[in-house]
């Protein structure tokens, strides 16, 4: 009972620098996986099964786009989601509440009517 | 047109990576709550609010423990409604209805907790999805402009053979 708002509106801005980030599936895949907490270059090449050099060209374009940003520690690379991916969660968020608000405020009435029916039969009674 | 009072806020929180919480106070008691949300023909009067261009089609609710309900959304944009439907897995009049989202496979189960307290009613609404993807195609579902959404439509076209 939940995926209610399928509209789509291109947005030629957002798509210019992220369709090629985002257009593969490996890079989806760090995207979600770096969403649940930070990684380094190797363990990422390791979970994705491929070489340490491909996984470094994924996150290079990733990093390009904002969606993900590194820092070195010692020969460590660590991974982390960027500000561009926090920014979508927050835009994602905020549209999910428009809905609930939306919904609530239908429910406001709904409830206000049962309200006073209850109310009349009270006095009826 | 009233100002939304504080109470009346709704807050939406990534509780966990798989969990999103949307909680939200009402001025009644939680019998009547439950009741606008467990009564096909209330549930239907507020489930798709106007603003948003929906309109439910039909409605069928068995809303007790192991009754099942199905669901049929119309919107200009889509060719035929969408059909959302799932079991009921537990309910308990005026605390709680918890149900399935079978239309897409697994999907999230979802619990609505009913809590009153000095005449108001706390509505706590919990979807627990199976993974994390489940959850983030679920916030870019609702997203207007959404990325994914639009990429997945290029990727749908790009995949169409010429």
């Amino acid at each position: 009972m939940q995926k209610l708002n399928h509209m789509v509106h291109y947005n030629a801005a957002h798509l210019d620098s992220s369709f090629s980030a985002l257009s593969d599936t490996t890079r989806r895949g760090v995207i979600l996986r770096l969403a649940q907490a930070d990684a380094s270059i190797t363990d990422l090449a390791q979970q994705f099964g491929m070489t340490l050099t491909g996984m470094k060209k994924h996150i290079g374009v990733l990093e390009q786009a904002g969606f993900v940003a590194t820092e070195k520690v010692g020969r460590v690379r660590t991974c982390r989601l960027g500000a561009r991916r926090l920014e979508q969660e927050a835009a994602w968020i905020a549209q999910y509440r428009q809905l609930w608000e939306a919904r609530f405020d239908a429910l406001d009435d709904v409830v206000e009517q049962l309200k006073l029916k209850e109310k009349a039969n009270d006095r009826d009674a | 047109m009233t100002a939304t009072p504080e109470a009346a806020k709704v807050t939406v929180e990534r509780a966990s990576e798989r969990e999103l919480l949307v909680t939200r106070s009402f001025d009644a008691p939680a019998a009547l709550v439950f009741e606008a949300w467990s009564r096909p023909e209330l549930f239907r009067q507020w489930w798709t609010p106007k603003s948003l261009g929906m309109t439910i089609v039909s409605c069928e609710m068995d809303v007790r423990t192991g009754g099942s309900y199905r669901l049929e959304i119309g919107h200009p944009a889509f060719d035929s409604p969408m059909a959302f439907f799932g079991r009921y897995l537990d309910v308990v009049p005026g605390e709680r209805i918890v149900w399935t989202n079978d239309e897409n496979g697994e999907g999230a189960i979802t619990t609505v907790t009913f809590a009153e307290a000095e005449g108001r009613t706390t509505v706590v609404i919990s979807n627990l999805f199976p993974n994390v993807e489940g959850l983030e195609e679920e916030l870019a579902s609702g997203a207007c402009d959404s990325m994914e959404e639009t990429l997945g439509q290029l990727e749908a076209l790009l995949a169409e053979p010429n």
